[in-house]
């Protein structure tokens, strides 16, 4: 097993990015994820990669454009008001079928915001990453571990689904330090047999286009892509549960609000609060599977997110009304505490006729 | 015995041009594809399509190509150039594409000096979508968004685009050339070829700005046309090399057309 | 459950809060602990107080926010002024007591005065006033054993600055056997 190191979020995912087998990155600086570029303009020379800071987000995206469809494994990173500005590229990349990996490390918005944590970016992420139909994979860890694992993970959804993905994390993950294990350099080179090369006259042209004038081939382009997204929904749905089992209250919380709510879960269990927690860890798919299972036995479900109320809408879309479905949050850089949610927690206790 | 005069390059496709009667694009797409043949680079080359009326360019060459946003090619280039350093990597670009929404890349593949080739058609209109005011449309010029000419007061000047990127250091060949005669026709020949030799070479960041027709938005037949860029265009744009590195960047500016 | 350790560590930006909870936090990874280091980051961080956040911990680490610290360490007087209320019954303030002038006795907290800018001054450490209350947390919470902290030392050092490695380790040492008379 290798050593553990201590090791800021934002740098473990940019080493572990290297690691599996990151090519090229593409960035602008913005806080609060301006570690991951900086780390990567010192290690990917020496790891023969490309590595450049674009004249504007719209650049960089479109520069991670044309690597992926060069064939190259790269990514991009911002923070919030860079996704913004990276939505044209990202259509144009899913659009294009092209393998993508795009980290936002969220700030509090709207507008230029503020530059402390948030999950702001929820709907951006799931729904909006751009004009036309289609949605990114979406992966949020959690811990500065996951982090560094998810980017391997990342990588390969990509490649084998053919689909940006964007790693949701919040500026607290991105700035705080844990002990992390590195994982192994893995030698992940896809045949990639539809990539702009140069035909070197010996297959016929390759093109990457989004481009399709022909109504019904744009609509089977959908369809197919579509397809694909059943697949991936199938397949791909991952998320934590905690303390679950015999829970009647169930707490849904990402990234760094699933830590919060955890220490939360703990409290509350100590004063006999029967309360679980459900993590997603992918937000595209939406682990409906995980809420689906507990839904029976929930009395309530408490969404707790750094903002106004955003991943508690998928939440009503899956429990569909079987059980009542409340929302905390916090904004403009404000971490929830995990006595406000278990307050949260205790009030609805108290309102569902809890044992405790 | 029958002797062959004249043939499709081999980097043209066989697909017809969607291009109107008079439109200069096909002889541009023509000269690129005879100077792919000439230098043997259609096994390695990789064009990047704008948007705007060239937006099929991908149909019309047999090279690899990516089809980008608009504006964006400049970019999409840098990566698939560094991506792939040995591959030849060129832009076709109109003055929408390139002097306004797509600028910033521009200035800034440019200034970086990217070894990469850039087209681009300079024909002070926005073909595709019907006739808009460009970057490059003259004062006065009547179009769908400044219909009775464009006010210097509130619509602002037109953009030499090669004069401003030849004052940058990254920049290897900066020329504008024509394709209303046929000597400037082999001017323009010879420009791109020395464009894509330059990269060859490694020289660096070249782009030839190609001052074309569009007759179906300008209301005008095919001649009209020509005329009308050799009258309005060409004073406002005079043609020539603003820089040339192979030459100490000494500029060299036509006087007469 | 074993303990759980809260440390908040709150200062001046540039006074070395960050260093002192790095040290900390690579001492509890020495150890197999799970660790959490937060800082408070921004441009706040140039003018007003900076702070971090360090868990120490057995079992995984939900919030990495420290809000109820079991130990505080303060290098200037805001910074005593905001924390001071939030530490738990049990728990220990260090401060510098230089700095922090302004301090009032609170029951079933403990309050540790530490000389460390006129230490450091004394000993040649100058600068390094944030290592010696590095020493005096580890003594007086008992949080880490002291050579896994020395270990963190060497780790955090680069071979680059090895000069800096003694006077680190001696001012540790100082820090870890001052006894708050």
């Amino acid at each position: 097993m290798a050593d553990k190191v201590l090791m800021k979020g934002n740098e473990a995912l940019a080493e572990a990015a290297l690691r599996a087998g990151c090519e090229a990155f593409f960035g602008y600086p913005i806080t609060p994820q301006t570690e991951l570029a900086a780390y990567m303009a010192k290690r990917m020379p020496k790891e023969g990669g490309v590595y450049l800071q674009a004249e504007s987000e719209i650049g960089a995206i479109n520069m991670v454009y044309g690597a992926a469809g060069a064939g190259a494994r790269c990514m991009t990173s911002t923070s919030s008001p860079g996704m913004s500005l990276k939505s044209e590229g990202i259509s144009y990349i899913a659009g294009a079928d092209l393998p993508a990996v795009i980290v936002n490390v969220m700030r509090g918005g709207p507008g230029l915001g503020g530059i402390q944590p948030s999950q702001a970016d929820y709907w951006q992420a799931t729904r909006a990453t751009g004009h036309g139909d289609f949605h990114p994979i979406v992966l949020a860890p959690s811990t500065v571990q996951e982090m560094a694992s998810s980017i391997h993970e990342a990588f390969e959804l990509a490649d084998e689904y053919r689909t940006p993905v964007i790693v949701l994390i919040d500026g607290m993950l991105g700035q705080m330090m844990e002990p992390v294990e590195l994982p192994e350099k893995k030698e992940t080179k896809k045949d990639k047999p539809w990539a702009v090369t140069g035909h070197g006259g010996k297959r016929a042209q390759n093109v990457i286009n989004s481009l399709n004038l022909d109504t019904p081939g744009l609509e089977r382009m959908n369809f197919e892509r579509f397809e694909r997204y059943e697949k991936i929904k199938e397949n791909e749905q991952q998320a934590e549960t905690y303390m679950t089992e015999d829970a009647d209250i169930i707490i849904v919380a990402f990234g760094a609000c699933a830590r919060v709510s955890r220490t939360a879960v703990d409290k509350a269990r100590e004063a006999g609060i029967k309360v679980g927690l459900i993590r997603p860890i992918t937000l595209v798919p939406f682990t409906s599977d995980a809420i689906e299972e507990v839904v029976d036995q929930a009395k309530a479900f408490l969404t707790v997110e750094m903002n106004m109320g955003q991943m508690v809408e998928d939440v009503c879309l899956v429990v569909a009304g079987r059980a009542p479905v409340e929302f905390f949050g916090h904004t403009g850089g404000i971490i929830p505490t995990p006595n406000e949610v278990l307050e949260q927690v205790e009030k609805l206790n108290a309102e569902k006729g809890g044992d405790a | 015995m029958a002797q062959t005069v004249f043939e499709r390059p081999k980097s043209l496709s066989d697909k017809p041009f969607t291009y109107c009667p008079g439109c200069t694009h096909g002889i541009a797409h023509r000269l690129i594809a005879e100077t792919l043949d000439e230098l043997d680079l259609a096994d390695r080359a990789i064009g990047i399509a704008p948007v705007g009326c060239s937006v099929l360019a991908y149909e019309f060459f047999n090279t690899d190509m990516l089809q980008a946003a608009h504006g964006r090619a400049p970019a999409v280039a840098t990566a698939v150039k560094r991506v792939h350093p040995d591959a030849i990597v060129f832009t076709y670009q109109g003055d929408g594409d390139l002097a306004s929404i797509g600028t910033a890349e521009t200035v800034h593949a440019a200034t970086r000096g990217e070894n990469i080739v850039v087209i681009f058609i300079n024909n002070a209109i926005y073909g595709m979508t019907g006739g808009q005011m460009a970057p490059t449309s003259l004062p006065g010029q009547i179009t769908q968004t400044s219909p009775t000419g464009r006010d210097v007061e509130t619509q602002g000047y037109p953009i030499r685009m090669v004069e401003m990127l030849s004052t940058l250091d990254g920049v290897a060949l900066a020329q504008r050339v024509s394709l209303d005669t046929p000597k400037h026709v082999r001017e323009a020949k010879r420009a791109i070829k020395k464009a894509f030799q330059n990269q060859i070479d490694g020289k660096g960041y070249s782009i030839i700005e190609v001052m074309s027709t569009c007759p179906t938005n300008w209301g005008l037949s095919g001649p009209g046309a020509i005329e009308w860029l050799q009258e309005n265009l060409l004073p406002y744009y005079p043609l020539g090399v603003y820089k040339d590195v192979s030459t100490n960047g000494d500029t060299v500016v036509e006087s007469e057309v | 459950m074993s303990k759980v350790y809260n440390l908040l560590l709150a200062g001046f930006g540039g006074q070395g809060v960050l260093f002192a909870a790095k040290l900390l936090s690579y001492g509890g990874l020495i150890e197999g602990r799970e660790v959490s280091w937060l800082p408070s980051y921004g441009p706040e961080m140039r003018g007003g107080t900076a702070n971090c956040s360090v868990v120490l911990s057995e079992e995984p680490i939900g919030s990495p926010l420290v809000l109820e610290p079991d130990v505080l360490l303060a290098m200037n007087q805001p910074s005593y002024d905001k924390f001071k209320d939030d530490v738990v019954e049990g728990g220990v303030i260090i401060v510098d007591q230089m700095l922090v002038p302004d301090v009032q006795e609170r029951e079933g907290v403990r309050l540790i005065k530490v000389p460390a800018t006129t230490m450091a001054e004394d000993n040649d450490l100058k600068g390094l006033a944030n290592v010696i209350l590095t020493g005096v947390i580890v003594k007086e919470s008992g949080c880490l054993d002291i050579k896994d902290v020395e270990a963190a030392i060497k780790k955090s050092i680069s071979e680059r600055k090895a000069h800096l490695l003694e006077p680190n380790i001696r001012a540790l040492k100082l820090g870890y056997e001052f006894n708050d008379a």
